[in-house]
């Protein structure tokens, strides 16, 4: 069953295409990814995703309610971790939970319990009463995805769940999210620019300028770069790209000493060459494809050069309308 | 109409519970009426005597004082609203299921209540500048004080929802905030000023609100029909409950508007 179904959703600001008629369906129960640079439009589709920005083109049915037209509804069944830090730091975190447990009408008969559980979830139970302000970075996230946990939503935002913390915590923060999987039904949509977070991903959309550029499985978008990456090293260079050439059909590069060339289903291969391959070889080793090479063949860039640049644009514009 | 309340209730307890944990607010908010009293009525009070027969300068003052102290805490409960967006947690609260109008009057309920405390607070003042109290008084405070703090609040909304700094909000505030306690005759009755002056003391809405606190505390005693109270507009001298009426009628316009310009923001 789709839990989020995206149909052409586009946003532009004045001048600005933000996000370009973007088409999705997210299922009940996966863990979706959105990747891309910053400024690529994962923000400002979220945003319209939880309601906080009417779209300009196209529609979205999050849990069975339009964006547009049911927002209270839509509201109700999501639960949101923004990038920026958005708690009350002057309060507990008992006190931020329990606000957020009248807005979002958490029964009280189950309010202090729900409370409780979130917070052992994340293990601040310990903190509970102690001012946010006290609070590590890495501990404000963890509460934020406690607090986002709180009223059962059926989806669960994560907008870089883990920017700006240190690698520790970042696992840590991931160690959450995927015990949370675990949950029944919750479906988690993130967005982030890290790859090797989109690996924990079921599905990711690759996301340049506003459109979506790839849709898969982690496996088969690194698959689609068009097979492993192998180098070998043999006594004779010359002769074993020659035995490559015949026998296995592919197109093999010498450089530095080293053979290298993708082929498809890497590991089979090089099983297979184990067995009947006549020239002495001195080492062999594969390299999977990374996500970055998915996005290098997509885009023709790299994510990170994005990073520092003009492209901040759109999250200063997003800061603005907030 | 569910989310409306659900919306004025939980951001009214949650203005509440920041009041509360913040004592310095608390304190400041008392301190600044008690400088301005103590050393205007100290400075003035023996060359300016009596204003009318049995109300000198301090007596005179201090209902003006009362109002002057809403006025201030009413206007920058705006600043929580910019303090929360610049902070993050407007977005939490913009998330929610909750109407934005609610939001809105629930800014303007907390603060109604802290500005009502506070300005209760400032009665204990009251046997020191010679003032006498009575049950009325006290009951009488309740409906002026909420009128004008929600009047007030309205205000500092309509401004702080489209502010971005805390710095422009200040800026914006104090140049409208310092002409108003000015014009409103916290220091000196309107009605004896030169014209220039006093039409636009009777344009400045907050005038009727220190009239009205005026009337509730002076009313009873020998001021009562001199020029000193009841704000007089084309010959007609203002009651307590006309001050507290115009007070609504300004108010409920700044708090449409408020809604209007917060409500559209995204």
């Amino acid at each position: 069953m789709n839990i989020i179904e995206v149909l052409g959703l586009s946003k532009r600001f004045k001048q600005l295409v933000a996000v370009e008629k973007v088409t999705f369906q997210v299922l009940e129960g996966e863990i979706f990814g959105f990747l891309g640079p910053n400024g690529a439009g994962k923000t400002t589709t979220i945003n319209m995703l939880c309601t906080l920005l009417m779209p300009t083109g196209g529609r979205a049915i999050l849990c069975g309610h339009d964006i547009a037209t049911e927002r209270s509804q839509v509201r109700h069944c999501i639960g949101l971790v923004f990038q920026d830090p958005t708690l009350d730091e002057y309060l507990t975190a008992e006190q931020n939970l329990r606000f957020h447990a009248y807005a979002y009408k958490v029964p009280r008969s189950i309010r202090e319990e729900r409370i409780s559980s979130v917070l052992e979830l994340v293990e601040l139970a310990d903190r509970r009463k102690e001012k946010v302000r006290t609070f590590s970075g890495g501990m404000k996230r963890r509460l934020e995805i406690a607090r986002g946990l709180l009223h059962n939503p059926k989806v669960l935002f994560l907008d870089e769940p883990t920017l700006g913390l240190d690698p520790q915590t970042r696992r840590h923060i991931w160690d959450y999210i995927l015990a949370l999987r675990k949950r029944e039904k919750l479906t988690i949509f993130l967005t982030t620019h890290y790859m090797d977070e989109a690996e924990h991903c079921d599905r990711i959309a690759i996301i340049d300028h506003g459109r979506i550029v790839a849709l898969d499985t982690p496996d088969r978008l690194k698959d689609s770069v068009g097979g492993d990456m192998v180098s070998l090293k043999a006594e004779d260079n010359e002769a074993a790209s020659a035995e490559l050439r015949e026998k296995y059909g592919v197109a093999p590069v010498v450089q530095n000493g080293v053979i290298s060339f993708a082929i498809p289903h890497g590991e089979e291969f090089l099983a297979g060459l184990t067995r009947g391959f006549s020239s002495r070889l001195l080492s062999v080793s594969m390299r999977r494809p990374t996500l970055e090479d998915v996005f290098l063949k997509l885009t023709g860039r790299e994510i990170r050069e994005q990073e520092a640049g003009g492209m901040d644009f759109t999250r200063r514009v997003m800061r603005r309308r907030r | 109409m569910e989310e409306v309340f659900r919306g004025i209730w939980v951001i009214a307890y949650r203005e509440l519970l920041r009041f509360v944990q913040e004592r310095s607010r608390l304190v400041s908010s008392f301190a600044m009426p008690l400088i301005f009293l103590a050393i205007f009525g100290a400075g003035f009070n023996r060359i300016i005597g009596n204003l009318t027969a049995g109300v000198n300068y301090i007596q005179f003052m201090y209902p003006g004082i009362i109002a002057m102290t809403v006025l201030m805490s009413s206007v920058f409960s705006g600043l929580s609203v910019v303090w929360d967006r610049e902070f993050g947690f407007l977005r939490e609260v913009l998330v929610a299921p909750l109407n934005r109008g609610g939001i809105v009057l629930g800014k303007a309920t907390g603060n109604a209540a802290t500005a009502v405390l506070q300005g209760l607070v400032l009665l204990a003042l009251a046997p020191v500048v010679g003032v006498t109290l009575n049950g009325t008084i006290i009951a009488g405070m309740f409906p002026v004080l909420i009128v004008l703090s929600l009047s007030l609040s309205g205000l500092g909304v309509l401004v702080a929802s489209r502010m971005r700094s805390q710095q422009g909000f200040q800026l914006v505030i104090q140049a409208l905030v310092f002409p108003m306690i000015f014009l409103a005759g916290v220091f000196f009755p309107v009605n004896d000023v030169p014209a220039w002056l006093s039409v636009l003391s009777k344009i400045d809405p907050v005038t009727y609100g220190v009239d009205a606190i005026r009337q509730l505390f002076l009313g009873g005693s020998s001021a009562a029909g001199s020029s000193i109270i009841g704000v007089t507009v084309f010959g007609h001298t203002m009651t307590m409950w006309q001050d507290i009426g115009i007070v609504a009628g300004f108010g409920a316009v700044l708090m449409v508007l408020g809604i209007l310009s917060f409500s559209r923001q995204e």
